[in-house]
């Protein structure tokens, strides 16, 4: 074990991005174009890195799996992105979202970086505006903004229910802009398979072309790794059907730390679960909870009678629900941050209060606020303040405008009208905030191989909070990596072109083609999805909102024994020489099956409880995360050694001198 | 529920594709359409038959990678709905269902359900942007405000999800709603104005280029899209074009 440095610059930590970018080497524009940088992933991070790397005057080349990088994941972000504008003037400031950041992510991230990314925030909102994000806005012609759990201010700027959608489009014209001037070369439907040493540092990748199932080798002066999250580990959860591990897995493989794997965020308002054959969950924003109250209802008789279908939620009475994160959190109410918020679903649902046929779902009530703005709109409007009818339409309309979309999807997968019935919700995997370990710059600990976006592990500590994913993914790609990515290519500025003829490439390609075709010639006798069920169900069971030692110690052993059987009985049909979306699943299953003993392992090393991390083991009297700082003050950072279980550990202390670390309360 | 898939199959771009039949039991009310192919496969898969191969990622409506022509019509015969949210409440026992890909010149099949709409990055790739540099400085985001009913417009031409379904039901497999809403989403915004000469021309050149027909009124675009797009778009587009001739 060793202890892991960060190269945080020196000096006070307002000044300490301001200084860094004083001091870092720069590159005459004749020599960036002699430089070329490999970007994996063009969704928020990786396509706001590939444009501003390629407007500098690098060569770029970008992948994406997807048909088209305006489909990457980052386009179903409902809710909104943060930023330290104050221009609600209700108190705001850079400090304040930093601080609020670190306390969200329950003191387990790091000052420095946060800091940082709090700072860029606001350039972040003047670059989307510039470049035509048609973002909400008030009648005076301003910019709109709302409140996400976990904070006190109004920070979070967004396009209705589809601001991931309206951010990525434009990232995807940035990105457009520079493939039309030659300047990125893009590769869709592209699967990266394995990332290149030459030496120590990373020179290149090899990918699949997921249309003719060739492969190619793609070197150059750096890569960076921008390829999401690692959320469909559990089968079911808010990703889309194609995010994957593969890529961060590769490096980690190739000797980039892993930090932190088992920090993953659990959602408390998704759809819930409806049968056997569901292949997705569908969010319903963190935002519904400015205006949507959560209940379930007081007596275990009623949930029952609502569970059978004798009740209907509009026959409880008011008196007889239980707002229970109104009751239990009075400052924050429904917008506690999403841990506190899922652990207290579950804790309602186990208790037997659940409201669906499962008992897994709780309430999402619109009434109170649709009666509040209808009663609003009828004064400004001069209209009968008194006319139930005409208040509850008014107010409809104003939630309409609000979430229309969400409720549209809502009233769409469950076939009931929540304008009129409370929404059913549950909570489910959502966000890793665990991944790959960067330094500072955002670099992993490969030389010449980066990470950003959702695939690193820097800003969030144990839970994340909403609207901080897509200013994350935005900061790190337009504003960040350019520089830290320029210090390091400093040094290669007569480098000249990486060949891909040399033997490391040759080796990678061969172990690629290899295990293609291992898995295609495999005569199994179960489909993937039947592996990857197994998977999902072992994550929930053990690794999920609650954990503890022996379940953990379970988990580690069933991940195995689902890989090896895996490898022995998965059936992959077809053709390597093809489009063929089942041998592209199982390539990425195969990975899942790693990476995911490893989370066991390190959730079953913390013991301590922080954040979206719930060790049952440690808990405050009132059923909180028991934090142990004096020997968990660190960050976790996973070196692969062979079997995913021999993971050697090394730590990176978190030093707090800004900021008081407390037991964190939003009660 | 019982039903009788008819399903197109197609090895890959240069073989000639048929339909062949597929009766499936057992779907339920509650599953989605995709839900009801990935049921399909798995039987055709543990049968040691190839599987469908058809598009689709973030399966709620958002990514618009999911497509199929499914009894003739786009995404289906719900409304406002991509294929990933119909739901197979839709249908009933019984019923005998027809999926094909969509249809265009312009969008070629790669095997079976699963076909190429590189041709709308490369209308976007024209002048589907704003020129500004996204690593340096810019004037704060509220130096210019906007008419709150312009930037909502602007908003909703945004919403496209560049899908295709406008084109798959135009007789014409015209492209002009998708281009249109992309012309109008700048068009709308002060922002966007300073190129807006410019960018119709190249777009609307592209659009041609890449071999979707011309527009002939007929509305059906409108009908089909997912996303509600309007057809106030290509009014727009129109205007903005014919504005741009002039201005030559
Ligand atoms: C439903 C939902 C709602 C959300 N809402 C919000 C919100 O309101 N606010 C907020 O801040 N955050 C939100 N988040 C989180 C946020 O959207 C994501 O964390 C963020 O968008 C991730 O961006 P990214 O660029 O890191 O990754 P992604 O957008 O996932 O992009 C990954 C890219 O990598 C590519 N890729 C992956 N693997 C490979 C490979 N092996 N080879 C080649 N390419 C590869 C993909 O094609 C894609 O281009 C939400 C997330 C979800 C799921
Ligand atoms: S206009 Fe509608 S139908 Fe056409 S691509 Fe956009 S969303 Fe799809
Ligand atoms: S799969 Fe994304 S829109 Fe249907």
């Amino acid at each position: 074990m060793s202890e892991l440095n960060a190269k945080i610059p020196v000096g006070p930590l307002a000044e300490k991005w301001t200084t860094y970018k004083n001091s870092i080497n720069l590159i005459s524009p004749a020599n960036k174009r002699s430089l070329d940088v490999i970007v994996v992933g063009t969704g928020l991070a990786g396509g706001s890195a590939a444009a501003t790397l390629a407007e500098l005057g690098y060569n770029v080349k970008a992948f994406c799996f997807q048909d088209s990088p305006r489909r990457a994941h980052s386009v179903a972000a409902q809710g909104g992105i943060n930023a330290a504008k104050n221009y609600t003037g209700d108190g705001d400031s850079v400090y304040r979202l930093f601080y609020d950041t670190i306390k969200g992510g329950d003191y387990r991230s790091r000052e420095a970086n946060v800091y940082r990314l709090a700072e860029v925030s606001s350039n972040i909102i003047d670059q989307c505006v510039a470049q035509g994000v048609p973002f909400a806005r008030e009648y005076g012609g301003l910019l709109a903004n709302r409140s996400f759990g976990g904070v006190q201010v109004s920070r979070t700027f967004y396009a209705k229910g589809q601001t991931g959608q309206q951010l990525l489009l434009g990232v995807y014209s940035a990105l457009n802009r520079q493939i039309a001037r030659g300047k990125i070369e893009m590769f869709n439907r592209h699967e990266m398979l394995d990332v290149v040493l030459l030496g120590d540092k990373a020179r290149g990748i090899i990918s699949r072309n997921l249309v003719s199932g060739a492969i190619d080798r793609h070197s150059a002066h750096a890569v960076v790794i921008a390829s999401g999250g690692y959320g469909n580990l559990f089968y079911l959860s808010t990703y889309a059907m194609g995010c994957n591990a593969s890529a961060a897995w590769k490096a980690h493989k190739r000797g980039a730390f892993l930090a932190n794997p088992c920090f993953n965020q659990i959602h408390p308002t998704a759809i819930p679960v409806g049968g056997p054959n569901q292949s997705k969950l569908t969010l319903m924003s963190e935002s519904l909870r400015n205006d949507g109250r959560i209940w379930v209802p007081k007596d275990q008789e009623d949930a029952k009678a609502l569970r059978e279908g004798v009740k209907q939620p509009n026959d409880i009475a008011d008196a007889d629900r239980d707002y229970y994160l109104e009751r239990q959190y009075p400052a924050f109410g429904n917008l506690v941050p999403r841990d506190v918020a899922s652990r207290a679903a579950k804790e309602r649902c186990d208790a037997g209060y659940g409201v669906n046929v499962t008992g897994q779902a709780v309430f999402l009530d619109f009434h109170s606020a649709i009666y509040r703005f209808g009663k609003e709109q009828a004064r400004i409007k001069g209209l009968d303040t008194d006319d139930d009818r005409l208040i509850t339409r008014l107010g409809e309309e104003v939630i309409k405008g609000k979430y229309g979309n969400l409720f549209q999807m809502y009233q769409k997968i469950i076939d009931q009208d929540p304008y009129k019935t409370p929404m059913m919700i549950y909570p489910t995997t959502h966000y890793t905030m665990g991944g790959l370990w960067v330094d500072y710059n955002l670099m992993t600990t490969v030389p010449g191989l980066f990470a950003i976006g959702e695939a690193n592990f820097s800003d969030h500590g144990a839970n994340r909070l909403g609207a901080s994913a897509l200013m994350q993914g935005l900061a790190d790609g337009y504003f960040i990596l350019p520089y830290t990515i320029g210090d390091y290519l400093s040094q290669d500025i007569g480098t000249g072109k990486i060949p891909t003829t040399t033997i490391e490439f040759e080796e990678a390609e061969l172990q690629v083609t290899e295990r293609i075709h291992r898995l295609i010639n495999n005569k199994g006798s179960h489909p993937v999805d039947y592996f990857h069920k197994k998977l999902g169900t072992i994550m929930w069971q053990y690794c999920g909102i609650n954990r503890n030692k022996k379940g953990l110690e379970t988990a580690m052993e069933e991940i195995k024994s689902v890989r090896l059987a895996f490898w022995e009985n998965a059936i992959v049909p077809g053709t390597a020489e093809e489009f063929n979306e089942e041998l592209a699943k199982a390539g990425r299953l195969a990975d899942f099956l790693e990476l995911a003993e490893l989370y066991a392992k390190d959730a079953l090393f913390r013991e301590e409880s922080c954040g979206a991390h719930m060790r049952e083991e440690f808990r405050t009297t009132d059923g909180e995360a028991l934090r142990n700082d004096t020997d968990f003050a660190h960050v976790a950072a996973w070196e692969y050694k062979g079997e995913p279980r021999n993971a050697l550990l090394h730590k990176e202390k978190l030093v707090y001198e800004n900021i008081e670390v407390k037991q964190r309360s939003y009660r | 529920m019982k039903l009788n898939l008819k399903i197109w199959r197609q090895k890959d771009a240069r073989s000639k594709g048929e339909m062949k039949d597929y009766p499936i039991n057992g779907i339920e009310g509650d599953m989605s359409f995709l839900e009801m192919l990935d049921v399909l496969n798995e039987e055709l898969i543990n049968k040691g038959e190839e599987p469908v191969q058809f598009d689709h990622d973030c399966r709620e409506g958002i990514c618009g990678s999911c497509s199929l022509q499914i009894n003739g019509e786009p995404h289906g015969p719900d409304r406002l709905v991509t294929t990933c949210q119909l739901h197979m409440r839709k249908f009933n026992d019984g019923d005998t269902i027809v999926i094909e890909p969509f249809r265009a010149t312009a969008f070629p099949v790669i095997k079976d359900l699963v076909i190429d709409r590189s041709a709308f990055d490369r209308i976007q790739q024209v002048g589907g942007y704003i020129s500004v540099n996204t690593s340096g400085n810019t004037v704060d985001a509220n130096a210019t405000p906007i008419e709150k009913e312009k930037a909502d417009d602007s908003f909703y031409a945004a919403t496209c999800i560049g899908c295709g379904a406008c084109v798959a039901a135009c007789k014409n497999a015209s492209a002009m709603l998708f281009t249109s809403a992309k012309v109008s989403q700048f068009a709308l915004l002060p922002q966007g104005r300073v190129e807006a000469t410019e960018r119709v021309q190249s777009m609307v050149r592209q659009m041609d280029l890449e071999g979707f027909g011309n527009c002939t009124n007929t509305g059906a675009c409108e009908v089909e899209c997912p996303k509600g797009i309007s057809l106030e778009n290509i009014a727009r587009m129109n205007r903005e074009y014919l504005s741009a001739k002039l201005k030559g």
